[in-house]
């Protein structure tokens, strides 16, 4: 695209070079680390509140999230042997750095505590990891967001600022909706997803209105129809989420049609959550490749500042 | 940790070098001398020992040779293999430069009719750009901050330099870069860029690049005589009626606090690839991380409050 008459390039190539990182690995990893974070979160509540069936659902979902979340990031690596050496330094700088010293902690904490809900053994330790889990969950959710707003890709670093809110909306809604397909949904996981979906949707409508050209990227090509689907698949999990209770309140409660109908929550929220996390990274990479969502902001900026430099003269 | 943007004097003090560490170091390339004849990238493939590449849409990579349309350019860009990178830029241009000089001599032509040659108003000219691109070894390196291994490091010249054998391939510098110069070499899967040729600095000797450079369009040295100097040769060429001349990245209060490469250009940054108004991602970060502290809480508070008076 050419919005602009006046963009000029070098042969039409790329400014920055776009990401080496591949799908689904990194999309994958944002997905799973985000719906591990929220179950994690729920996992511990439902402990203390003594609700073991979302307990253990919310356990092993945020073990087995945290674990294939970090078996996506390694396999991205270009030299996967040295994964350790992100546990080398860490830099506040570095979202990636703060961000592995996140996942360590809560894979371990997470996975301490699944190990303890499938054993049957050492209740208070598992009580204890789950906890832990349980207080590192909200950042899983977001750091993400802000892995991919630190860089130069227009569509990433324009909307940081609300891509947390989104990934955050994002990750409750695929949490809460983790709990409603493992069939224990009822009561607070419910209200977790729709509250969730709503603030995916909003926050995304709030980015594509304000972060000005590289919206275009999420609103066209295939990006763009990827968070058409996720948009139209979180609605209708809303729409499941909450049709097996108020067919109850209306007729006679059938267990089996809650089930189903939970579960067909559970799915579209996953779906729409993971297609959110591939469209965003995918507009991402649509700015990146063209050089045209590069040159055109950075030379309007630049004839803003000077327009303001020859105000001040006069 | 050291500053994330605006003007900085000394980014080696930044890093935690001791107060009598080297004085910075950086090239100023005046395109305006280029002759695009590669040396500086021959020059750099045979010192760093680099494999070859051809032009691919992200530089380094397949069609080996091939020259894609893009006049006398084969490696397209900046690579983890091409640490140089000379552009050719074809444009057509009004012929007033190459205004005929009277010589006096007798002409074949009536006298008074249209002599051959003549400057035309609708008159154009090709005029060739060509200019050896390189990592710009920001004051704030993008790359350098968001490494999460302390592969990337800042030298005690004031350069940056990714260190092979602890990189892991993770590739967020890559994106990370407001140039596009860093790159991830197939078939290695670790990050590579210009060195400033780490390994002759510390042995005295100026980067391959500088040295094979046959017209001095890459000039090597302290970063401020260097900014002295192409301070110069612009007045000289603007005195001339270059209007176009300009530097590029020279200026310490620019978006990534300078450059420790810079260029002398004769049309719009964008013309070589390179960003009109690059600033550094970081300079943002502390909001970021605010912007994600904020939304993590709202996951925490909803999670908590879906718990809050619920019937069991």
């Amino acid at each position: 695209m050419v919005p602009d008459a006046d963009f000029r390039s070098y042969h039409d190539r790329p400014i920055i070079k776009p990401p080496v990182w591949k799908v689904p690995d990194v999309p994958a990893y944002l997905y799973l680390g985000g719906t591990a974070g929220v179950s994690a979160s729920l996992a511990a509540l439902a402990d203390l509140t003594g609700r073991p069936g979302l307990r253990r659902s919310g356990r092993l979902v945020a073990a087995a999230g945290a674990v294939s979340s970090v078996a996506f990031l390694i396999h991205d690596l270009g030299r996967p042997e040295r994964f350790l050496n992100m546990m080398r330094v860490l830099k506040p700088t570095s979202p990636l750095s703060v961000g592995s010293w996140i996942l360590a902690p809560f894979g371990t904490a997470t996975g301490l505590a699944a190990a303890s809900e499938l054993a049957g053994l050492l209740p208070g330790a598992g009580r204890a990891a789950g906890a832990a889990g349980a207080v590192l969950g909200p950042a899983m959710t977001t750091y993400t967001a802000v892995l991919l707003a630190d860089t130069a890709v227009p569509g990433w670093h324009e909307a940081y600022r609300e891509l947390p809110f989104v990934f955050a909306g994002s990750a409750l809604a695929s949490g809460g909706g983790a709990a409603l397909l493992t069939g224990h949904g009822d009561g607070p996981p419910r209200r977790v997803a729709v509250a969730g979906a709503a603030l995916e949707l909003a926050a995304s409508h709030r980015l594509e209105s304000r972060i000005g050209m590289s919206a275009h990227a999420y609103r066209t090509g295939r990006a763009g129809r990827i968070l058409r689907a996720a948009r139209a698949a979180t609605a209708a999990g809303v729409v499941a989420a909450v049709a097996g209770p108020a067919a109850d309140a209306l007729h006679r409660r059938r267990p089996r049609r809650r089930r189903l109908l939970d579960a067909v929550a559970g799915l579209l929220l996953n779906g729409g959550s993971a297609a959110t996390r591939w469209g965003v990274f995918d507009a991402g990479m649509a700015t990146a490749w063209d050089p045209a969502y590069t040159v055109v902001p950075q030379r309007e900026r630049l004839r803003r500042r000077e327009a303001e430099q020859e105000e001040r003269h006069e | 940790m050291g500053s994330l943007s605006g003007p900085l004097d000394d980014p080696t003090r930044d890093a935690g070098y001791p107060a009598d560490h080297p004085g910075r170091v950086g090239f100023f390339t005046d395109t305006s001398v280029c002759i695009g004849c590669k040396a500086c990238e021959v020059a750099c493939k045979e010192w760093n020992a680099l494999p070859a590449d051809g032009v691919s849409d992200r530089g380094a990579g397949g069609d080996v040779l091939g020259m894609a349309g893009m006049g006398y350019d084969n490696t397209g860009g900046l690579g983890g293999s091409t640490y140089r990178h000379v552009a050719f830029v074809e444009q057509r241009v009004p012929a007033s430069r190459s205004a005929p000089t009277d010589l006096g001599m007798p002409s074949m032509d009536l006298p008074g009719a249209t002599q051959s040659g003549e400057h035309r108003a609708d008159a154009t000219e090709v005029r060739w750009l060509m200019s050896s691109d390189v990592c710009k070894h920001c004051t704030h390196a993008a790359c350098l901050d968001v490494c999460p291994t302390g592969s990337l490091i800042r030298t005690e010249h004031g350069t940056v330099l990714v260190q092979s054998d602890i990189c892991n391939g993770c590739g967020y510098c890559i994106p990370a870069c407001p140039y596009g110069v860093i790159d991830q070499r197939p078939g290695d899967g670790r990050a590579f860029k210009c060195t400033m040729c780490q390994d002759r600095l510390g042995a005295g000797m100026a980067p391959a690049c500088a040295t094979a450079c046959p017209t001095e369009s890459i000039r090597f040295g302290p970063l401020d005589e260097l900014r002295a100097e192409a301070d110069a040769r612009l007045a000289t060429l603007q005195s001339h009626g270059v209007t176009g001349a300009r530097l590029y990245g020279r200026d310490p209060d620019d978006g990534v606090g300078g450059d420790g490469a810079f260029f002398l250009l004769l049309d719009e940054p964008e013309v070589y690839g390179l960003p009109p108004d690059p600033v550094v991602t970081t300079r943002d970060l502390p909001s970021m991380w605010r912007h994600a502290a904020a939304a993590a809480l709202a996951v925490a508070a909803t999670v908590g409050a879906a718990f809050v008076g619920v019937r069991r």
